[in-house]
């Protein structure tokens, strides 16, 4: 029995990896979700084909939290038009706005985040922003009613891991929600870091997608990701400023 | 002109869900945006699409 859950909206999740789905093909999204054990899987709203003959939901398995999000959004009345028609597709109220109006290092708008996020709130949206980590943004993300903040790694699809290291901690430090870290992550042993440090939990996607075994890395994320989530529980031993310590005892020699 | 998905089309006069059915959109999977606001799917068989409107037909993707 798992008895390690973070809350949001409501709902409790024992999984502390949220999956993306872009990027690879949807045959292999049950097997990725399976091996990576995630309970919440995101997804994108765009323009549809006609005679499209299948959906991305019929290959998500059943009881899976669906998360979509506003990419595309350049402002937060896009955002909120996107979040809105996610929603009448029928997949809940939880949306992770992402508003970029940079088309080469798609940087999130945080003063644009901000507004949707109050505007979805107001709504009902259980809101998950995607954001620049910055504690001031941080603030006006809780008192928008945001519940969950997603501070970026890297940038997205970079898989360069822990960039931006020193202001995601401020933030698990000093916001009173779940931090999840968001985009940039790229190998197990950064997922294991973010969850060191005391991330409620991580999201991956490129990592996964661009990975050499789609599902084989999914399950690598979830053991690492479980790994850093128990060290973080277990506090982690000191580190030294200098100089060394024995770990073993320092009588007994045999000159003495 | 109706601008829908980015182009235009001839389809002022026709109702949703006459548009919809000419082009075979799967209509479990889509939700339709008529001048930024969502068109129930109640309405698909009554809304009247005009000259001038700007329609949007959206169904999920994968992605991150």
């Amino acid at each position: 029995m798992n008895n390690d859950t973070f809350k949001i909206g409501g709902k409790e999740f024992t999984s502390r990896f949220i999956l993306g789905s872009g990027k690879y093909s949807m045959e292999l999204i049950k097997a990725a979700v399976e091996n990576a054990g995630a309970q919440i899987i995101t997804l994108a709203v765009r323009r549809t084909n006609t005679k499209k003959n299948e959906s991305i939901l019929d290959y998500i398995p059943k009881g899976v939290t669906l998360l979509p999000n506003t990419s595309g959004a350049r402002d937060a009345k896009e955002a909120v038009r996107i979040a809105r028609m996610a929603r009448e597709l029928g997949c809940g109220d939880f949306v992770k706005v992402e508003i970029m109006k940079d088309s080469k290092y798609l940087l999130p708008d945080n003063v644009e985040t901000v507004k949707a996020t109050e505007m979805l709130a107001k709504e009902g949206f259980v809101v998950l922003p995607y954001m620049y980590p910055d504690l001031y943004t941080a603030r006006d993300l809780v008192n928008a009613g945001a519940a969950a903040v997603m501070p970026l790694a890297s940038p997205i699809g970079s898989n360069k891991g822990l960039a931006t290291r020193e202001f995601i901690q401020i933030l698990i430090d000093e916001i009173d929600l779940p931090i999840i870290v968001d985009a940039g992550i790229g190998r197990p042993s950064q997922a294991c870091e973010a969850m060191e440090m005391g991330a409620a939990a991580v999201m991956a996607n490129t990592a996964i997608a661009t990975a050499g075994d789609i599902p084989a890395m999914a399950a690598a994320f979830k053991s690492a990701i479980e790994a850093g989530r128990s060290a973080h529980l277990a506090g982690l031993g000191r580190v030294l400023e200098r100089g060394a310590a024995a770990s073993d005892p320092l009588t007994g020699f045999l000159r003495d | 002109m109706v601008h829908i998905n980015g182009k235009d089309e001839a389809a002022a006069g026709m109702t949703v869900q006459e548009y919809l059915g000419k082009n075979e959109y799967p209509l479990e999977w889509i939700v339709v945006e008529c001048n930024e606001e969502i068109v129930p799917k109640a309405d698909y068989a009554t809304r009247q699409l005009q000259d001038g409107d700007i329609v949007e037909i959206v169904s999920f993707v994968g992605g991150g």
